[in-house]
């Protein structure tokens, strides 16, 4: 009798286990804080999951760096159909391992200040480089690299040789003024309270009143005036332009779901996607959604002019702008 | 030392050299994976041999500095009894357990420049204290590392047996002949101990030189192990790197335990442990109030500003820290057990070996403290990957990691009292065929009850700071707390982190206090 009662129990379960295996599955690697409660993941994978037919499942490293680091370890082993958040400093690394592949088209028309058509990676969100500071303290802003080392401005900024925005700052001086990166980072020598191994770190000792300026993004007031309700912090235009940093995602070489994962990297410019982006990962989406920015994006300063080196010159010049750096900042 | 008359025990030896070739593995395993995987060695450059001239420097400073100022402080707390004594003596372990980046911000809140000392300054018209640079990652290394120093040292105070300081007493001996008799003995048996782990803590340093190193003239190995393995994906030179901290590690390690002496007291009759007697000159007095003043505010200023940054953002902290708590808890106490059972196998081990085996059985377990987090996580991540989903394993792998990391504490806390057992009662016990288990029990255990509570809470606490090794494979359903506090300020929630930092706190000093209490039950240390 109970024999019979769990072979029939079994046997009606059946369908539905053919069921669910029949649902391709579609898995994208991101950092963490992507897939938090708070992150943009969770809304994200209901939204995909209710159009594609397919179950969508995260994997995650620690930060963008760890990511990357993941793939490369597993090559071509790798159970990734899509890689989402990698930015424009990691770019270079990753497309010299191969394995990446070429999305298909997308008809997206990115709302980025430079022109975009990489045949592999697709941006999801983007932000400008900028100081940020807070408005009651600091009276007279700099408008320039050279008016801010001419100051006694206190600032913090990242390590290049331990995080990304350390590095966007390091290119940042590079594609302004070029052999004249030594001398600019002389100057600011006297500026530099300390440099923070990340952004965490950095932003935590600028908020905690150690520096006048810490090294963030335009987009970083949005944050307190949305949460915070504080409207005093700001971002400081500079002349020369600012650096961007953008945020990509691509499909693996490896996948056994290229269609799918295009149709991924599709939905991921699309309205459902990136209106979720500004409020929840503090950065411009890269489609502007229908509805326009929320409201505490449009007081944020608009730089006239974005910097941003291609990936593989970038990759070239990391090494002698670091010494460079370190040289000017060691004496 | 009695070592040569007496018979070695093999069932004292085996289940020792078994779990410091687990620690071998366990160290060299990952670095040989990461080797096989990057296809061989990369060159060290000579930016890192830079690195390594800085980063040894300021290791040996910071360990000299500890050690040096710890043995005044520890003799005060050892002779004079006040109230509110054994309270410091507990809070002494906990600026080695913060979380380093709420140790530096704690810090910072007292020295920095919109410190309580910065700001006193820029009212008075001065200018703010030059925190960063050198001197500023040796104060926080003397922060981090100094009360770990004078309470071990005051553990070898507590070790020496009262009937030497009643003979001295009946004897009429001066406070300077109780020095060089009794204490100078037991200082020279403890302080290369001390100033090894020390020294070996700051060898692998990284976020504290950074950020108070004020920039790349303080540029430390673990800076350039983090780049190569994070920015450069170069896991030829960063395995390099990596094994060149271990070398460095294993030589400061051999050259400590070369001067290391165990002391010879001789065996106590078990008696209330004894205060040495207190120097009634008004002078040493003074000084001694002094010393104990002045380190009860060094630590309680950073680690109070530290905590009630965060306290008021405890009641608002979500389920998921909750969760977060109870999990880093249960790994926290998993990797204490671990590690202190392994270190008292171990120790015993050592103690039992013949002198030269034993110091090079010691080197080897204290290899574990020169291992980077980043060649752990990149090794597990290959050894498990062909054989099963590392997410699934994260947390087996965390507390395997924590356990390591808190290991050679345990058996730099045990290895004094191991010894001294070994030399006082190994004769007795032998003689009465107690060996093994029954031994463990009747004559290891009771007699080892203080360290082992200090070490087990001091593994436990450590824990909870976490060595953030699976950064590869972090699952945010399975976060430990301190993986938490920094995803939290890595996206502006920085209220929240120091929610998260006190919540932290508290649990981590929790812990150890309750072990330490539980060593420290009718005998005051």
């Amino acid at each position: 009798m109970m024999k019979s009662l769990m072979i029939a129990g079994l046997l009606a379960a059946a369908p539905l286990a053919a069921l669910a295996e029949e649902k391709p599955v579609l898995t994208v690697y991101t950092y963490d804080s992507f897939t938090a409660d708070w992150g943009p993941g969770p809304a994200v994978e209901k939204a995909f999951e209710a159009t594609c037919d397919c179950d969508l499942r995260y994997v995650t490293a620690g930060d963008a760096a760890a990511l990357l680091s993941r793939v490369l370890l597993e090559g071509q082993n790798t159970k990734a159909d899509v890689v989402l958040g990698l930015d424009t400093n990691l770019t270079e690394q990753a497309l010299k391992s191969g394995l990446f592949a070429p999305h298909g088209e997308t008809s997206a028309r990115f709302n980025l200040p430079v022109a975009w058509d990489d045949p592999v990676f697709v941006p999801y969100d983007w932000g400008y480089f900028a100081f940020v500071y807070d408005k009651t303290k600091v009276k007279s802003v700099p408008a320039s690299f050279e008016e801010l080392g001419k100051s006694d401005l206190k600032i913090v900024i990242e390590d290049p040789r331990s995080s990304s925005p350390g590095l966007g700052l390091l290119m940042w001086v590079k594609a302004a003024y070029g052999d004249r990166a030594p001398e600019i980072w002389k100057a600011l020598a006297h500026n530099i309270v300390t440099v923070a191994p990340g952004w965490s770190e950095a932003y935590g000792l600028f908020l905690k009143g150690e520096a006048d300026m810490v090294l963030s993004y335009t987009t970083s007031p949005a944050y307190h005036v949305f949460a915070e309700k504080d409207d005093s912090k700001a971002a400081a235009p500079f002349r020369e332009g600012h650096y961007l940093q953008i945020e990509v995602a691509a499909r693996t070489a490896t996948t056994q779901q290229p269609a799918l994962a295009d149709r991924f990297l599709a939905f991921m410019t699309g309205p459902e996607f990136q209106k979720l982006i500004p409020e929840t990962n503090w950065m411009y989406p890269a489609v502007t959604p229908a509805g326009g920015l929320p409201a505490e994006f449009q007081a944020l300063i608009r730089p006239e002019k974005a910097l941003l080196l291609p990936a593989a010159e970038a990759a070239a010049l990391r090494d002698k702008a670091t010494e460079e750096w370190r040289a000017a900042l060691s004496q | 030392m009695a070592r040569g008359p007496v018979a070695i025990d093999r069932g004292a030896i085996w289940p020792g050299l078994a779990v410091l070739a687990l620690v071998l593995a366990l160290v060299l395993g990952p670095l040989a994976l990461v080797l096989a995987q990057a296809g061989g060695a990369g060159a060290i450059t000579a930016a890192d041999w830079a690195a390594v001239r800085f980063t040894l420097w300021q290791a040996a400073l910071s360990a000299g500095l500890s050690t040096v100022l710890a043995v005044p402080v520890a003799r005060a707390l050892a002779r004079r009894r006040f109230a509110g004594r054994a309270a410091l003596v507990t809070a002494l372990g906990a600026p080695f357990i913060l979380p380093v980046i709420v140790a530096v911000l704690g810090l910072l809140a007292l020295f920095g420049r919109a410190g309580i000392l910065g700001r006193a300054l820029t009212a008075l018209g001065l200018p703010p204290v030059p925190i960063y640079g050198l001197q500023g990652v040796l104060v926080a290394h003397l922060f981090l590392n100094l009360p770990l120093a004078v309470r071990m040292i005051l553990n070898g105070w507590a070790a020496i047996p009262p009937e030497r300081f009643r003979l001295a007493a009946a004897l009429g001996l001066a406070p300077r002949d109780v020095a060089r008799l009794i204490e100078r003995p037991m200082l020279r048996a403890t302080l290369p101990g001390v100033a090894l782990s020390i020294f070996l803590v700051c060898l692998t340093s990284f976020t504290v030189i950074l950020i108070m190193g004020g920039g790349p003239r303080a540029t430390s190995l673990g800076l350039a192990i983090y780049q190569a393995f994070r920015l450069e994906f170069a896991l030829g030179h960063a395995a390099s790197l990596a094994a060149l901290q271990l070398a460095l590690g294993l030589a400061a390690t051999g050259a400590g335990l070369m001067v290391l002496r165990p002391a010879a007291f001789g065996a106590g009759r078990g008696l209330a442990s004894l205060a040495p007697p207190a120097d009634p000159k008004w002078l040493a007095r003074i000084a001694d109030a002094l010393a104990i003043a002045l380190l009860a505010l060094f630590l309680a200023l950073p680690v109070g500003l530290a905590a009630l940054a965060g306290l008021a953002h405890l009641p608002g902290l979500e389920a998921e820290v909750l969760r977060a708590g109870a999990r880093s808890m249960v790994i926290a106490l998993a990797a204490s057990a671990l590690a202190t059972a392994g270190a008292l196998l171990a120790g015993q081990a050592i103690a039992h070996l013949p002198a030269r085996s034993g110091r090079l059985a010691d080197a080897a377990a204290m290899l574990a403290l020169g291992v980077s987090p980043l060649v752990i996580g990149t090794g597990a991540f290959l050894a498990i990957r062909p054989f099963a989903d590392p997410v699934r394993l994260a947390l087996p792998v965390t507390l395997l990691a924590n356990a390591l990391m808190a290991f050679p504490f345990a058996l730099r806390i045990l290895a004094p009292d191991l010894a001294a057992l070994r030399a006082d009662y190994g004769r007795l016990s032998q003689s009465l065929g107690l060996t093994g288990r029954a031994r463990l029990r009747l004559v290891t255990l009771p007699r080892l009850r203080r360290p082992l509570a200090f070490a087990a809470g001091l593994s436990a606490a450590l824990s909870m700071g976490d060595l953030g090794v699976i950064t590869l494979f972090s699952d945010p359903a399975q976060a430990t707390l301190p993986a938490l506090l920094y995803q939290r300020m890595g996206q502006y929630r920085m209220d929240e982190a120091y929610g998260i930092s006190a919540l932290l706190m508290g649990l981590s000093f929790g812990l150890f206090w309750a072990f330490d209490r539980m060593g420290r039950k009718d005998a005051d240390a």
